[in-house]
């Protein structure tokens, strides 16, 4: 199996420079780290890559099974790393990715050096039986599933031959408004549905590297009660919060980002 | 001509007053627009910054939402406008995109009015950069979608239907799969339980048989046997009940073991057959009859060969390839279908098999089978065949009649029994076959 060009894996940077995978949420790509990649380019080798079942990944890779739980994206970050074979690997994961990186390195933790948490929350579902604020209710989320279904009409057939790969006919990436995070809506949504109702909140305890949580200072999806949890479970973790608005810093506030993955993938161990 | 020329004056002057108020109409028309336009133009405006915050906003929205502007601009951001279902699209797929392209256009959200009511609405947003190119705001349209959306959700609700028509009819296509082979299966097993499962060993005799089933879906009506009677003598059937499936398989069940127990009684085939259509007249007296063509007869084993005694019951006429090279049918004149004639009429025929003689029965499906040049298989055609092919030995000519068989392809489209009996030549060594 070869999960280079499954899964679109893009690496640049100086060739001996420390290892970092930048791993992106739901809901987009690789293309989310455009704007921190040229800064990190100048120190570290900068892993990319889609999952299956996003951006251009190949689909037919896709099975409900595997991609219905965090473990079968963190075989797609596994099976990158070990064809690669990479070590003391800076893992970058946005949003759920974050989650996605404690299941990889609780299973190969002799490839991962650091985690950098952007944006994470264990859980999106409030708990009031354990006074835990993940922000959402059942409901929400099958509201958010609805706007995905409602956008389905939008996802048009054309977009298919696109995120297939289709050289011979160049002209489709052109006539598309949305070419970047293009993905099929059966796969967003299972994707949605996997990570909506993950809840990784037992899984914090397994972290054994160190851990910096990116948090924004005002997050729809990730509050700061989320963050603070996630900080709190993992002994020894940094919290930063970043004066950025949104789920995205890395593209509200791509310099502030940048500069602190670098400090902490850079920072000795 | 200055009365002309005034009067041409006057309608000149008049033609430009008329002018003139069209002009003064349609600039009344062009200083109202830019403002009015972006306040009530058929669709809401939004300015915000690159964080959401909501910088201005037309009064088209306003109403649609039934907020003042001071409640907005300032204080609220975009997202805040949205429901949460939409507040977790903008933040994964909205936002993002828009950053990255500079543009999207068409996305459908819904907005949260003042009064908890929900807007559909179509979202298109820009980025405006500055001259250096670094973005400054963000501008919005929002299309009122709410008939799209009822007429889009019936769409949606008919490609889930669809979808799950689709997945029905997968599963009910595999269950019936699944119900098919169960039933080919069950057709197997009934269809050998009416032959021999394999024929016996008769001393100085060579016997050999093949079945070719119509269809693996339906049992068929073919029979034969071949078993021990008293005094070392042998008794043997082959017939073709008519019809297919378990009606047919009922009768061909109740011909079979009525032969057997006949010849048991009385070794005469006449009796046996009459014995047979006897049972079939009373099983099926009134209601839908069932009948049967059959050969049966009797073996009898002599110091020159094996003398047979058959009756012929509507049969197909079996075959004899001699040892010396040539081939006869054995006719039974005058035998009627057996079960279905109030006064049935069945004939004997006999015939000694010497070294190398053997005899041939079949059922129509092999006479009546489509050859692949187009006419039907004929009993002519089977004598032709059966005079090049003597002399040979019981497994040898159903080897031959398989591979005839098998020629035929689909043309062979009824169910086909061969039961050949033979009496070794003197010099060769040939075992049952079955």
């Amino acid at each position: 199996m070869d999960a280079v060009s499954r899964n679109n894996v893009k690496v640049t940077g100086p060739v001996d420079g420390p290892v970092v995978m930048l791993a992106h949420g739901f809901g987009c790509d690789q293309n989310m780290w455009r704007l921190v990649v040229p800064q990190l380019v100048e120190h570290f080798r900068v892993v990319l890559f889609d999952y299956v079942g996003s951006g251009n990944a190949d689909p037919s890779a896709w099975n409900r099974e595997r991609y219905s739980s965090l473990e079968g994206y963190a075989d797609d970050v596994l099976e990158i790393c070990d064809q690669l074979d990479l070590t003391d690997v800076v893992f970058v994961g946005h949003s759920v990715s974050a989650m996605v990186g404690v299941l990889a390195a609780a299973r190969r933790p002799h490839r991962f050096a650091k985690l950098i948490m952007v944006a994470p929350s264990p859980c999106y579902i409030d708990d009031p039986a354990t006074g835990y604020t993940g922000g959402f209710t059942a409901g929400d989320i099958d509201e958010l599933l609805e706007s995905l279904d409602s956008n389905y009409l939008g996802w048009s057939g054309a977009m298919a031959p696109v995120i297939m790969g289709n050289p011979d006919r160049p002209e489709l990436g052109q006539e598309l408004t949305n070419s970047f995070c293009a993905t099929d809506p059966v796969m967003a949504s299972v994707f949605a549905h996997t990570t909506f109702h993950s809840d990784s909140r037992a899984d914090l305890a397994s972290v054994a590297v160190p851990t910096l949580v990116l948090e924004c200072s005002q997050d729809v999806i990730a509050p700061r009660e989320a963050g603070a949890f996630v900080h709190a479970a993992i002994p020894g973790s940094r919290l930063v919060t970043l004066d950025a608005t949104g789920h995205c810093p890395q593209l509200s506030a791509p310099q502030a980002t940048g500069t602190a993955i670098m400090e902490f993938a850079g920072a000795a161990r | 001509m200055c009365g002309t020329a005034d009067g041409e004056h006057e309608r000149e002057t008049g033609h430009d007053s008329v002018e003139e108020a069209e002009r003064a109409q349609f600039s009344a028309l062009l200083e109202d627009s830019a403002e009015d336009l972006y306040e009530h133009a058929p669709c809401g405006y939004l300015s915000t910054m690159l964080d959401g915050q909501i910088a201005k906003v037309n009064t088209t929205l306003l109403d649609w939402l039934g907020y003042t502007r001071d409640q907005l601009v300032g204080r609220r951001r975009f997202a805040d406008l949205l429901t949460v279902g939409g507040k977790l699209y903008h933040e994964t797929h909205f936002a993002p995109l828009l950053a990255m392209q500079g543009h999207l256009s068409g996305i459908a959200l819904e907005l949260r009015a003042a009064d908890g009511s929900r807007l559909p609405v179509l979202v298109t947003s820009t980025v405006k950069t500055g001259s250096d190119g670094q973005p400054l705001l963000i501008r919005t349209t929002l299309f009122d979608a709410r008939d799209r959306r009822a007429y889009e959700q019936e769409l949606l609700r008919a490609r889930k239907s669809a979808e799950q028509a689709q997945s029905q009819a997968e599963t009910a296509h595999q269950e019936a799969e699944t119900e098919r082979a169960r039933l080919q299966q069950v057709v197997a097993i009934l269809q050998k339980s009416l032959l021999p499962p394999q024929l016996p060993q008769v001393p100085g005799l060579d016997a050999a048989s093949y079945y070719h089933p119509a269809s693996v879906d339906e049992i068929g009506g073919d029979f034969y046997d071949l078993f021990a009677l008293a005094g070392g003598r042998w008794g043997f059937f082959l017939g073709d009940v008519c019809g297919k499936g378990p009606e047919a398989a009922s009768a061909t069940s109740l011909i079979r073991y009525t032969l057997r127990a006949a010849f048991l009684a009385d070794s005469d085939p006449v009796q046996a057959l009459a014995t047979v259509h006897a049972a079939l007249h009373e099983r099926y007296a009134g209601e839908d009859p069932r009948y049967c063509t059959a050969i049966a007869g009797t073996l009898t084993p002599r110091p020159d060969g094996i003398a047979v005694t058959l009756a012929g019951g509507g049969h197909p006429s079996a075959l004899l390839l001699r040892a010396d090279g040539t081939a006869e049918f054995l006719p039974t004149p005058g035998g009627t279908l057996v079960g279905i004639l109030p006064r049935p009429h069945f004939s004997t025929a006999h015939t000694l098999l010497g070294p190398g003689d053997t005899m041939l029965l079949y059922t129509d499906g092999l006479t009546e089978a489509r050859t692949q040049a187009g006419p039907r298989y004929s009993e002519e055609d089977l004598h032709t065949f059966a005079a090049a092919l003597a002399p040979a030995g019981a497994a040898a000519t159903i080897n031959a009649l398989q591979g005839l068989l098998e020629s035929f392809g689909a043309g062979l489209d009824d169910d086909t029994a061969l039961l050949a009996l033979g009496v070794p030549a003197a010099n060769t060594i040939e075992g049952a076959a079955g």
